[in-house]
């Protein structure tokens, strides 16, 4: 295991939050869990966009704000569009002399709504732009802050109040869009995944992003208890669980090059995962048998990329 | 302190009614959310931080002693620090009503 | 007095928003605005103008972007026309509610369906309550003066609103008239850079657009709404302050053989000349008949449009759009304006020229005609689409 997946250096972690406590998320939140980690690794120097989102819903109730860096929410689906105009108003003010220069770290976050759907576009434009901007998505794998709608992020089989389970369909019927690799098709110099249950990954990945010139794009799986329908004491664990079958493989597209952030050479079962999961209660075995065959030919597609194909 | 949003006027609010104090939701009382509370035996604690870490609310602070300790005004009661201790130190309990 | 020069429209607007030294420029193409960002375009690409400038991929990014930049404190500018204006709808609020000062040029473009690239007021009208001051404008040299009152207007600090600057697509954007362009040295003394009163910077944190509740809510609309009414006197005050830098001086309402004329036509936008023209024909017939041009939509001059109107047996309301199920939104406020007084004009409304249809004087005389026949046989608040077939 990689220095960088040793939970225990957490210790090596500044104490500093620039995320504050007082905000509303539900109980085991690891989305929140998630942008306090983002924020943590981000430091004082930086301005965050956000999406409209459980995230922006939970942090900004006027008068109140859990956010101690400046921050802006404008709408759902422009959030990488407005970082464009932060980013570009940056560059112009300290050129011009209005303002002084220094490195401020343009940041841009959305839930995967936010992103894989309706900020889809604007996400688009922008990484092809190149503004020198990191896109944070924090993905709990549907439209929770509505009341659990699918998204194009909903995994294959997950019930969600818009993708039910019936008599004749059970749950969603379509396989979840991969949202990294579209980032990595626009040749931006950085893309990762990560999850909050490995912290110091995450962390380390958000400083790399945020460090290169040019676009970065981070993908963060967030466990989310009340869309999932788990015990929110599980959300660590199931983070873990996602990354150890092969569900959610951490990994980082630098310039191009496949990098696993961490190789397992036998897959935990996909049940293991998904029978801790009210959202998979319905599952037969053989849809379980059909997620974990695609689960690990896609996880060996990945590999190959990392040229560790088998 | 922020007064609640009840208590605004008009002519108070900000233009485009920024939030002028960076991180004023730390006044705002999660604690109360919760049913179970973490309680931390001690002398199992290897001080690793995992609890602090793992915790998504920002609940838990290191202490004098070198102990991370839940701050119970913002602890939502998740039980994630219970569950990820690797020496099984803290125990989720009743929280007794408030008197 | 300066050299007049004759060049296009669109080109105008494009010079004007270079000489206000814009920091972001942000727009996407859509015919008929496309002439004025290819112009600025063109500017930054020559080093004419030191700005970031993004042609992005959509309208609702282009206004997204400025509203990042001017939250950040940048000076931004955007334009867009019908549909273009619609898919940016959502930010518009969004920019007011936020109160930043971004100036946005519409070359207004009738709004689908049928699809249709010429000219009437649909687009704009679309979004008439999004909370920013909006200006029309009759001429070319209007267009480029109004860039420099929209800035330093938005700019200031018990203002802080954005501006929309309607300008009708192709017969004002792509014609050519004479325009007489104010020196550097005056526009840098009347419009010095932005000096942001909130800005996200690491210096100071603060939070923007956060969301309300219920309990707040209202209080923060009550903002918004006294702001934008109490900026009338900074809207007169910046109009008086460019009069005595150009010599130009414009008003929220502006007359033409207005005073004792028992008739008037009230328009908006370019129709203004073609108006006076045809109420010189009719002056010149010996009818007593007057012309009222609305230069300032938002916030609504009640007052001026009452002080100017009230006198008169009748108004010819022409309006450039259609509210479909009512009538013209200018008659609309027209009417709003007028119903408390108990002596009031009656109004009688045409919705003319949409998609781009030509109104030439004659029309407006035609028009007069009309509606003084209709008046008189009792048809006080008549309301019909002009030269329609059929």
């Amino acid at each position: 295991m990689t220095e960088n997946l040793n939970v225990f250096a957490v210790r090596t972690l500044t104490q500093k939050e620039y995320f504050s406590p007082g905000h509303r998320s539900c109980q085991g939140c690891a989305e929140a869990l998630a942008v306090r980690l983002v924020a943590k690794a981000l430091g004082r120097n930086v301005i965050v966009a956000n999406a409209t989102g459980c995230m922006e819903i939970v942090s900004s109730p006027l008068p109140y704000t859990a956010w101690r860096v400046p921050w802006i929410h404008v709408a759902f689906e422009n959030t990488a569009a407005v970082a464009s105009g932060i980013e570009s108003a940056l560059k112009v003010l300290m050129r011009k002399g209005r303002i002084p220069r220094k490195k401020i770290v343009t940041v841009a976050m959305g839930g995967d709504g936010g992103t894989a759907d309706i900020g889809l576009q604007a996400l688009s434009g922008a990484l092809e732009r190149g503004h020198n901007f990191l896109y944070v998505c924090t993905d709990n794998e549907a439209y929770m802050n509505t009341g659990i709608q699918r998204s194009s992020a909903t995994p294959f089989g997950a019930a969600t109040t818009t993708s039910p389970v019936g008599r004749v369909q059970m749950g969603q019927i379509t396989w979840k869009k991969n949202m990294p690799a579209i980032a990595a098709a626009h040749n931006i110099p950085y893309v990762a995944t990560a999850c909050p249950s490995y912290p110091i990954d995450l962390v380390q990945k958000v400083k790399k992003a945020a460090d290169i010139e040019g676009p970065a794009y981070v993908h963060i799986l967030s466990v989310c208890p009340t869309g999932w329908r788990t015990a929110p004491e599980l959300s660590i664990r199931l983070g873990r669980l996602a990354v150890e079958t092969g569900i959610f493989p951490l990994y980082e597209v630098e310039r191009g090059q496949y990098r696993l952030s961490v190789d397992f050479p036998k897959l935990k079962p996909v049940k293991e995962y998904l029978k801790l999961q009210g959202r998979f209660r319905h599952l037969t075995d053989e849809m379980i048998a059909e997620i974990e065959k695609r689960v690990h030919a896609e996880y060996e597609q990945l590999r190959a990329k990392a040229g560790k194909g088998s | 302190m922020t007064k609640p949003e009840s208590e605004w006027t008009w002519k108070e609010l900000s233009i485009g009614n920024v939030v002028l104090e960076p991180g004023n939701a730390s006044e705002y009382r999660t604690g109360d959310w919760k049913t179970l509370k973490p309680v931390l035996n001690k002398e199992l604690c290897i001080h690793c931080g995992l609890c602090y870490i793992f915790c998504p609310d920002m609940a838990y602070n290191l202490n004098e002693e070198n102990y991370f300790i839940a701050d119970l005004f913002y602890c939502k009661g998740c039980g994630i620090c219970a569950k990820e201790c690797p020496t099984g130190a803290i125990t989720m309990v009743l929280e007794e009503e408030e008197k | 007095m300066a050299k007049r020069i004759g060049m296009e429209v669109s080109i105008a607007a494009a010079e004007a928003v270079k000489q206000a030294n814009v920091d972001v420029i942000s727009a996407y193409p859509i015919t008929p605005q496309t002439h004025i960002v290819e112009h600025l375009a063109e500017l930054v690409a020559n080093g004419d103008l030191d700005a970031d400038f993004f042609c992005v991929e959509s309208e609702h990014s282009a206004l997204s972007v400025c509203v990042g930049a001017a939250a950040t404190g940048a000076r931004t500018f955007t334009c867009t026309s019908s549909q273009g204006l619609a898919l940016m709808s959502e930010i518009t609020y969004i920019a007011s509610g936020l109160r930043l000062p971004i100036v946005m040029i519409v070359s207004n473009r009738t709004l689908s369906a049928p699809l249709s690239i010429w000219n009437d007021h649909s687009d704009v009208m679309s979004i008439r309550d999004c909370g920013w001051i909006q200006f029309f404008v009759e001429n070319g040299q209007e267009s480029y003066d109004h860039v420099f009152a929209a800035y330093r207007l938005a700019e200031e600090n018990s203002v802080l609103f954005p501006v929309i600057i309607n300008m009708d697509g192709f017969i004002l954007s792509h014609v050519i008239e004479p325009i007489e362009l104010i020196e550097q040295g005056k526009i840098d003394q009347f419009l010095p850079p932005y000096q942001p009163v909130h800005q996200l910077h690491p210096d100071h944190p603060v939070t923007m657009g956060a969301f309300a509740l219920p309990a707040i809510f209202a209080e923060t609309k009550k903002a918004q709404e006294e702001a934008l009414r109490s900026s009338m006197p900074k809207i007169i005050e910046t109009w008086k302050a460019f009069g005595d830098m150009s010599g130009r001086y414009y008003h929220p309402v502006e007359t033409y053989q207005a005073e004792d004329a028992d008739t008037l036509l009230v328009t908006m936008g370019s129709y203004g000349e073609t108006a006076s023209v045809a109420v010189d024909k009719m002056r010149e017939a010996g009818r007593s008949v007057g012309l009222v041009k609305i230069r300032l939509w938002r916030p609504f001059p009640f007052d001026d449009l009452k002080k100017a109107t009230l006198h008169a047996k009748q108004l010819v309301v022409i309006d450039r759009a259609i509210s479909v199920g009512a009538c013209g939104p200018v008659a609309s406020e027209v009417k709003a304006a007028l119903y408390g007084n108990d002596q009031r004009p009656s109004v009688y409304n045409f919705v003319a020229g949409i998609s781009g249809r030509d109104v030439t004087p004659s029309d407006f005389v035609k028009m007069v005609d009309k509606a003084e026949i209709e008046i008189a046989e009792g048809n006080k608040e008549g309301f019909e689409i002009y030269g329609v077939r059929g």
